[in-house]
């Protein structure tokens, strides 16, 4: 077949061929292909496309420090980091974070009150034991959950949370902690538990397998192997939930109220420091004053708070990773 | 068949410096001498005898993933419209060769190569040498039957439309799809999905593929380990048929398949050169003790 | 750990076993609960909206009169916000993710994006919309246009979009790159004609995720200055806004019942926006699936 397999059909590519058969006329090799400036121009395009999210994070710094800097010139930071007093809107003004903080330390354990039992429960019911046509239910529900705009939730906080809440806790305001922390933990029921499920698939079968083989019953081979085994990962997942409820901001914006104080009280109005910025920037608040430059001293904070916890979770997410 | 080959020019064994071709390169890494070879090349062309000038020339190639030690110091030549066979247990290193002559082995991180390997005189690691003219001069073919998810037709014609074919598109899938030996079997379907053949018709899609593009080297990495017994054999024709055009290397882990279909065998252990020699010299009177314990079957 | 000490074992089986189908149903019972407050509260919002969902709702522009408002300039809004945002942020993040898996190598600058691209995933969405209004409506002078929020709300979204098309790419088989660069192809043409269309499906899958995430946020929007009362629809990319997010914030925030019947509604608009783009997300993902696995 060899000696027919090129039909010469067409004269000058057949010629070609017979040509390549025998030793192609050498070839020049060193024709920069690869690294044309076609290639090179989109090699660098799309380098500059990934350059963004580098930017991002530098403006995001940038304008923090920035725009923090003529508050900090008015405010000296013994004061806000050592006043408990937040009071941008009186003719004395107070700029004490702790009473932002405190709000939004409040909400945040309720939310985490809530959401990690739940969060963790579904995470080793999903991934030991939900047979496979449940889990295909139960995970895009979750999914479906984790899916709906706060906006919303801080709605249903608002007008079916609070009012229910209201018929068991006497006294409880139209306004407080406890309806937007429950509701945040809600909201991050889904993170927790699909980054702790990942945590629990990730432990070997040969580990439980053990556990069986020695007698061990299914709760607890997955409370004294599994859950254990995945610990680290559990609590970046944890970790991570937990920053998501401090950046929080439309739920408390409507349910938590606009009260900055420094209570553990649940029954009471607060404002966390995401609601302060929400409520600064949506009113008429003019440029250049130091209640407009305080939102950007609060959010260098919040900023902060968040990176450094993102980045511990981070951290133990790869120890474990590696583990395993 | 292997016998059939004349032997005009016996060699000893594979040592570095047994003809005249072999250049002023010291067995050092990457030389610059790539750029003085072509006009080598052009002086006196290779079409006139094939036992010239071998169609590719390894030096004391070294080459690392990461920390391991993959290749050490393998110097051989591979000759012009020959099957060579690569042979070797697992691990040993023959793959790992392989992908070294098209430069498939620098798409992976953090490997490093040290050494020379020249096709028809031409530095093909030279600084200025480029990959993908490398990779159009010498094709590959590899383990697993891997067509594109397009049609048989896209399949074929794709490596040759990027670069810049300027003849007839449906002549050259013919053509290389008779090459291969699968033409009688598609040409009905040329438009439906690749993906619809059998494992061993996607792997003869695969030679066809690398044929349209018009290389002079043919690499194939255990083209046939992932089929069946009938369509192992028909591959076998199928590169049986291809040696009068192309320079084909091919690693293969199945020794019987080696002596079938190869003109001469070289055999690897833990990333060094063992023996290398006519495939049917090598397997009845291996000259090292280690060729002939892996040939008989006593090891790997 | 049953054993005693003088060697005996007392397995006390049908107490562990009890224990166990115990601890099943708590757990069972906390992963429902999930769902039933999210089916709680998709029903409550269907009922606050009844008497308030109707054409006249879809198409009016909104009014101090909850008996005459309508959401026709949020929805507007909302569609033209979408649209924008996945104009930039869609050739942004693919590229982004093309770049990373394709050509960057590895070593400690690769990570270091990485690390910051997974950070950036984190950072609250008000912090970006602080951004949003010091580099897009104050720098850039853009004001409060639909396009400073289809940006500020493109830089909240990228991270997510490059992290799922990374994993797209990641999940495809290397054979497939492999034989295409054997052909003698350069690495554009790889990606071009073999990366991108084999990833596509999970592409397009997060990035609407992605925009269904950018659909829903009200804090950014809220922070470039988008709570106005805008009584028009939008005619270019440069005209003030306002969205859904923004009315339903608007009317839940109100003490009056029958805004907050309002914004049951718009919330129902919202959710349906948000289901039928999930949908679409599936139905792509399966018609790319099909496409792939030979026609």
């Amino acid at each position: 077949m060899s000696t027919e397999s090129p039909p010469t059909s067409t004269a000058p590519e057949s010629a070609a061929a017979e040509d390549r058969a025998t030793a192609r006329p050498a070839d020049d090799l060193t024709q920069q292909v690869y690294d044309s400036p076609k290639e090179l121009a989109i090699k660098y395009a799309l380098g500059a496309c990934a350059l963004v999210s580098v930017f991002t994070t530098l403006g995001i710094a940038a304008v923090l420090v920035i725009e923090s800097i003529p508050f900090f010139q008015e405010v000296a930071l013994t004061e806000f980091f050592g006043s408990a007093e937040w009071t941008p809107q009186f003719s004395e003004k107070h700029f004490g974070i702790w009473a932002l903080l405190s709000g939004t330390i409040l909400v945040t354990v309720i939310s985490a009150v809530v959401a990690l039992p739940i969060g963790l429960a579904s995470a080793i019911y999903i991934s030991e034991y939900a047979a496979d046509g449940v889990r295909r239910v139960l995970k895009p529900g979750l999914e479906l959950l984790a899916g709906v705009p706060t906006v919303v939730y801080g709605y249903f906080a608002l007008t079916f949370v609070t009012p229910l809440l209201q018929a068991v806790v006497p006294g409880l305001g139209v306004y407080n902690a406890l309806s937007a922390g429950i509701v945040v933990g809600i909201m991050i029921v889904p993170m927790v538990a699909s980054l702790s499920e990942d945590a629990l698939q990730a432990v070997p079968d040969s580990l439980s397998g053990a556990a069986y083989a020695l007698g061990a019953t299914k709760f607890e081979t997955v409370l004294r192997v599994n859950v254990p085994a995945a610990f680290s990962g559990i609590m970046a997942s944890f970790i991570l939930a937990v920053s998501r409820a401090i950046g929080e901001t439309m739920i408390v914006t409507l349910a938590a109220g606009a009260s900055p104080k420094m209570t553990l009280d649940p029954t009471q109005s607060i404002q966390t420091m995401t609601a302060f910025i929400v409520q600064v920037s949506k009113g008429d608040t003019p440029q250049g004053t130091i209640v407009y430059q305080s939102i950007f001293a609060v959010g260098l904070v919040l900023f902060l708070i968040t990176l450094a916890m993102n980045i511990f979770a981070t951290r133990i997410t790869q120890r474990y990773q590696e583990k395993y | 068949m292997p016998t059939d080959m004349p032997n005009d020019n016996p060699r000893p064994d594979s040592s570095p410096d047994m003809d005249e071709t072999v250049s002023d390169s010291a067995p050092e890494p990457v030389s610059a001498n790539g750029q003085a070879d072509p006009d080598d090349a052009a002086a006196a062309p290779p079409k006139a005898d094939p036992s010239v000038r071998p169609k590719i020339e390894i030096q004391d190639l070294n080459f690392w993933y990461t920390d391991t030690h993959a290749l050490k110091g393998i110097t051989m030549n591979v000759k012009p419209h020959q099957v060579t066979a690569l042979i070797g247990p697992s691990g040993c290193g023959k793959s790992t060769l392989l992908r070294c002559l098209n430069r498939m082995n620098e798409l992976i991180d953090g490997t490093t190569l040290e050494g020379d390997i020249q096709v028809d005189g031409q530095d093909i690691y030279a600084p200025d040498t480029d990959p993908v003219m490398v990779r159009r001069r010498i094709g590959m073919v590899f383990q697993k039957p891997n067509p594109f998810p397009k049609t048989i037709y896209k399949n074929v014609a794709w490596g040759a439309q990027i670069n810049g074919y300027t003849g007839d598109m449906d002549d050259l899938v013919e053509r290389s799809l008779r090459q291969a030996a699968l033409w009688d079997e598609v040409k009905d379907q040329l438009h439906s999905s690749a993906l619809n053949l059998s494992g061993g018709q996607q792997q003869r899609l695969c030679i066809a593929r690398t044929l349209a593009v018009q290389p002079d080297v043919v690499l194939m990495d255990e083209p046939a380990s992932a089929l069946d017994p009938i369509a192992t054999s028909k591959i076998e024709e199928t590169i049986t048929e291809l040696k009068s055009d192309y320079t084909i290397v091919i690693v293969t882990h199945n020794m019987q398949q080696a002596s079938r279909i190869s003109d001469e065998t070289a055999f690897l252990y833990m990333g060094r050169l063992v023996e290398m020699n006519p495939t049917e010299k090598l397997f009845t009177r291996p000259e090292k003790d280690r060729t002939e314990a892996y040939v008989t079957g006593r090891f790997g | 750990m049953e054993s005693s000490s003088n060697g005996t074992f007392h397995l006390r089986r049908t107490r562990r076993k009890r224990i166990g189908m115990i601890l099943a149903g708590v757990l069972f019972l906390a992963t429902i609960l999930g769902i039933v407050v999210l089916v709680t509260l998709l029903v409550d919002v269907a009922m606050q909206s009844r008497a308030w969902l109707d054409m006249q709702f879809l198409n009016s522009l909104p009014s101090r009169f909850a008996d005459q408002a309508g959401i026709k300039p949020a929805l507007y809004g909302s569609l033209w916000l979408m649209g924008l945002t996945a104009l930039i942020s869609v050739p942004l993040g693919v590229a982004s993710a093309v770049y990373l898996e394709e050509y960057a190598r590895d070593g400690w600058f690769l990570q270091l994006i990485q690390i910051n691209i997974a950070n950036l995933a984190g950072v609250p969405s008000v912090v970006y919309g602080i951004l949003g209004l010091a580099l897009f409506v104050r720098f850039a002078a853009l004001g409060q246009s639909l396009l400073a929020g289809a940006l500020t709300l493109s830089l909240l979204i990228l991270p997510i979009i490059i992290i799922s098309t990374q994993e797209a790419l990641r999940s495809l088989p290397t054979g497939l790159r492999e034989s295409a660069y054997a052909l003698g192809a350069t690495r554009w043409q790889v990606i071009w004609s073999h990366v991108l269309p084999n990833a596509a499906p999970g592409i397009f899958t997060g990035v609407i995720l992605a925009l269904s995430r950018a659909i829903g946020e009200t804090a950014p929007l809220i922070l470039i200055g988008a709570l106005t009362f805008v009584p028009f629809l939008p005619q270019s990319a440069m005209d003030q806004f306002t969205a859904l997010p923004i009315q339903i914030f608007n009317w839940t925030a109100r003490p009056q019942d029958e805004f907050r019947g309002l914004a049951a509604a718009a919330i129902v608009v919202l959710m349906i926006l948000l289901f039928a783009m999930n949908l679409s997300a599936i139905l792509l993902r399966d018609y790319f699936e099909r496409q792939t696995a030979g026609e």
